[in-house]
């Protein structure tokens, strides 16, 4: 019963969303006050239908609901109710209601938003009514989650146990709220197209919005990094995997964005450039969800696949993508030929901070798309891993960070580099003091060298301000930046100063790693939920530490759990591997020392902060 | 100079509609070994009762390579695809014993039928990674000089039978 | 505090998490190195997007195998990554090779920089 209220809330919601496309948009272009109404109205509505259509879904799921060919497929009755609940969004047709839900989420923040004008509102309502149509009717025609099964089978399939964790409640959401909030600012570029209005009232509105998506978007990302490497076990925070590629490009982009809106609300510059950066924000977000649905490129994030699929998604894509860049051709507005910049002054500095973002962005793409491009023109086959994206990337990291400290430093118009010198002598002394540490391994060096050089600069200007009333943002720039400065030093530690021991142990063997003497006591057994554990036991430093191996029986997998415990600046990493057949009271052991591992994590924690706390910050102009 | 975005999405757009028309699988990885020469082996029989083979027995006349495993579900499809074309395009069909045992062989051998001419016991692997190999089911067309035309990746079906070993093999015969 | 340090306990960022076992690795550490260091670049063909040094899987561990042999063999990196590309194409090397096919995807970060920086240029010497 109740999943059929679902599936009936969705199949309404494609007709509210056709009403929301379209009779605000009329209204706004012919003045009719009552039909940009409606077009609020709509958006309510289709945030309450669609809310109703995945509550049912969900409940489908927590009550093992096997009537129900998406529960079938993907849960089982004795997983956990957590899993059975995150579930919902660990396939394709679930996860693509959580998409269309998002999205109908934030057509419902706009639509309670007191600031904006009217026909300025329902025009941004009616490009993202568009867009629910467009994925409502590719729900219902292609993955529609809630089909039935006859005769319900007695027990479920159960879920990946890869995907039973954690991470699942949090990552999907997460990154979801931030692919999908970026179609508000794409929906604010297309209204603006039809105003032919791109000023720096259009960038103080869209502000808000951007700064959103892009702290739900780097708390997505960060969160699917997190989880991937202590859950997957195949190690590294990152990959270059094309579905990871897939998340990084909306936001490089909408890091691009967040900048040059800045720029658009101080010096009324850089119109164009940031409409088209809204329409490419949110062009990569579907772009991202073509290339994990379609079955175009392997991966081990993408859904099952399946062609038709891939031709709907990229019938959506061209209509909107296509049709927002065709509008941008036609109607972006003529920009009047003002004054250059200066070449010294804030607004250049941020501007080369775009360029470095997009050229970072190509990159991605090409590195992503490449393998595809050769093989469909017969070429041969090539493969682009993560050696490709470091040799790319990594010589651009090194003048961007310095542009990231030293642009804060610049004032606006006509700025002067006399700011940057201290910061300059505190960074150099900072290298001097470290040299004997770290001069084993030289990159290193450079990389503690530009994350100290952000953090110095963006930490001194901050203290040169204090008594000075400097706007909240300001205060979540620093905290962003003065992040981004942390996950440097801490991707350099970990990355170059990492330790790794592999070898046999047997009950009372030691290890040293890390000046920490780890010693293995015995592995023993016994029954989990739905899995079948077995623990090795060790003990370092006076604490214990576990790992352990488990066995799905239903899916037939098996799984690593990774012992982690704090150890001075960074992390003990283990890992049980295979017990020896010939020998069954000996265990391969992998354990690894990860220096300032931590301040990866706290730097992504900082970043996104910083965002929040500019959010928090009410004033119009950027 | 604003319509470039929309041309670069429109060439992007088109070359995805062409790949997935094309409908190839990204996870098939094409076999380098196409036009080249048999690597150099000698594989010890895998079973009693039946000989080993080594690269010396694919000259003279075109022949069948097949990469198989006791272990290997998918394997068990194709037996009977490869018996018939063994009969019916009078051609060896030989086996390469992928990292197994000879008790195990011989008895999934009866299961499930044995077409092959003679078995090589590649116990390691080594010698199917000189192949290029990297799972099971694998089956290679060899020309009547030893040099490697084709390989088909997962079972043999009757439809890839018919249209691509038939013809291929009808022109190496010529 | 117990709650931090528990929610810490919880996560790790690990990198290189290897799956090579104790029971591959040669004896002579300068080989071994060499060893890893080349299945760090090799792509696990079955394992969508892993390097051969992070696998687990049959395949990958055959590969590992198959690189100590030839190392102890006395092969150099070159020859043994030539081998297997001999045997397996370009796609197994997770570092595209660079030729003339290869020469846009190489050259993309610099032409994308060098339009964006002509864009700042011109911009900046924009006069009234």
């Amino acid at each position: 019963m109740i999943v059929n209220i679902g599936h009936s809330a969705l199949i309404l919601a494609l007709f509210v969303a056709l009403m929301q496309a379209v009779i605000p948009l009329a209204g706004a272009s012919r003045n009719r006050k009552k039909w940009m109404l409606l077009g609020r109205r709509s958006a309510a509505f289709l945030f309450m239908l669609v809310s109703i259509s995945f509550a049912a879904l969900i409940y489908a799921h927590a009550s093992d609901d096997f009537s129900v060919l998406n529960v079938v497929e993907n849960s089982h009755a004795l997983k956990p109710m957590i899993y059975k609940i995150s579930g919902v969004w660990g396939n394709h047709e679930g996860s693509m209601l959580l998409w269309v839900w998002m999205l109908s989420l934030w057509g419902f923040f706009v639509e309670r938003a007191k600031n904006l004008p009217l026909p300025l509102q329902a025009r941004v309502l009616a490009v993202q009514g568009m867009i629910g149509f467009g994925f409502i009717l590719f729900i219902l025609l292609t993955s529609n989650p809630f089909l039935r099964i006859s005769p319900a089978p007695l027990e479920g399939m159960d879920l990946n146990p890869v995907l039973q964790d954690l991470g699942l409640a949090i990552h999907p959401p997460l990154l979801y709220a931030g692919y999908v909030g970026f179609s508000i600012a794409f929906c604010f570029a297309v209204a603006a197209l039809i105003e032919k209005k791109v000023d720096a009232g259009w960038a103080a509105l869209i502000r808000p919005w951007v700064l959103a998506a892009w702290i739900a978007l780097t708390a997505g990302v960060a969160s699917g990094a997190v989880w991937a490497y202590y859950e997957l076990g195949w190690g590294g925070f990152w990959s270059w995997d094309p579905v990871e590629n897939a998340s990084l490009m909306p936001w490089l982009a909408g890091t691009a964005l967040l900048h040059s809106v800045v720029v658009l609300g101080k010096r009324s510059a850089l119109g164009n450039w940031t409409v088209f950066l809204s329409i490419l924000a949110f062009s990569f977000s579907l772009l991202g969800t073509f290339l994990v649905r379609s079955g175009i490129l392997t991966s081990v994030h993408a859904f099952a696949s399946d062609p038709a699929r891939g031709i709907f998604i990229l019938a959506l894509l061209t209509v909107a993508i296509g049709g927002a860049f065709l509008f941008y051709g036609w109607r972006a507005p003529q920009v009047p030929s003002g004054a250059g910049f200066s070449a010294v002054s804030r607004e250049t500095a941020l501007l080369l901070n775009n360029v470095f973002l997009f050229t970072f962005c190509m990159t991605v793409l090409m590195g992503t798309l490449y393998p595809l491009f050769l093989s469909a023109l017969d070429l041969g086959s090539v493969s682009v891993g993560p050696p490709y994206y470091r040799a790319a990337l990594l010589p651009l990291l090194a003048p961007f960070t310095l542009l990231m400290g030293a642009a804060p430093l610049v004032a606006w118009r006509k700025g002067t580099l006399k700011n940057l010198s201290i910061p300059l002598t505190l960074t150099g002394m900072l290298l001097v003091i470290f040299f004997p540490l770290l001069r084993e391994k030289p990159l290193s060096l450079l990389g503690f060298g530009m994350g100290g050089w952000v953090i110095l600069a963006t930490l001194h200007d901050a203290w040169k301000k204090t008594g000075n009333k400097a706007p909240r943002s300001y205060y979540g720039m620093v905290l962003a930046h003065a992040g981004f400065g942390l996950l440097m030093i801490g991707i350099t530690a970990t990355t170059l100063w990492g330790q790794e021991k592999i070898l046999w142990m047997r009950p009372g063997d030691r290890v040293e790693i890390a000046g920490r003497q780890l010693a293995f006591l015995g592995a023993h057994e016994r029954p989990g939920p739905n899995y079948e554990i077995k623990t090795g036991v060790f003990t370092v430093d006076g604490g214990t530490m576990t790992p352990e191996k488990r066995w799905y029986p239903v899916q037939e997998k098996m799984t690593s759990e990774v012992a982690l415990q704090l150890k001075g600046f960074g992390l003990l990493y283990l890992v049980l591997g295979d017990q020896d057949t010939d020998h069954p009271e000996r265990w391969a052991v992998r354990v690894y020392y990860h220096p300032l591992v931590l301040w990866i994590l706290l730097g992504a924690l900082m970043i996104a902060g910083g965002g929040l706390v500019s959010f928090t910050d009410k004033r119009r102009t950027p | 100079m604003k319509q470039i975005p929309l041309l670069i999405f429109l060439l992007l757009a088109g070359f995805f509609a062409v790949v997935l028309f094309k409908g190839k699988d990204p996870a098939l990885v094409e076999s380098a070994m196409i036009g080249k020469p048999v690597p150099v082996f000698d594989l010890p029989p895998a079973i009693k009762g039946k000989k080993g083979f080594a690269s010396r027995d694919l000259q003279g006349t075109p022949s069948i390579v097949n990469v198989f495993a006791s272990w290997c579900v998918m394997c068990q499809l194709e037996q009977g695809i490869l018996e018939e074309i063994g009969r019916a395009e009078h051609v060896p069909v030989y086996g390469l014993n992928y990292k197994d045992t000879p008790e195990k062989t011989a008895a999934w051998l009866k299961k499930y039928g044995d077409p092959y001419t003679a078995v090589g016991d590649d116990r390691k692997g080594r010698v199917a990674t000189d192949w290029g190999v990297y799972g099971v089911p694998e089956t290679f067309v060899v020309d009547a000089r030893g040099f490697i035309r084709y390989k088909h990746i997962g079972a043999v079906t009757d439809g890839a039978y018919q249209k691509i070993f038939k013809p291929l093999l009808a022109e190496l015969r010529k | 505090m117990r709650i931090c340090f528990l929610f810490l306990l919880l996560m790790a960022l690990s990198f290189s998490a290897a799956a090579v076992e104790p029971g591959e690795m040669l004896q002579d550490p300068a080989l071994e190195a060499r060893a890893r260091e080349i299945g760090k670049n090799l792509r696990c063909l079955v394992c969508q997007g892993e390097a051969v040094d992070d696998s687990s899987s049959d395949f990958a561990k055959g590969l590992r195998l198959l690189v100590r042999d030839r190392l102890e063999a006395g092969d150099t990196d070159e020859a043994v990554v030539n081998f297997l590309r001999g045997r397996y194409g370009d796609f197994i090397l997770l570092k595209p090779p660079v030729e003339n096919k290869t020469l846009l995807l190489w050259l993309t970060p610099l032409l994308v920089l060098g339009a964006g920086l002509c864009a700042v240029f011109a911009l900046v010497r924009r006069k009234t």
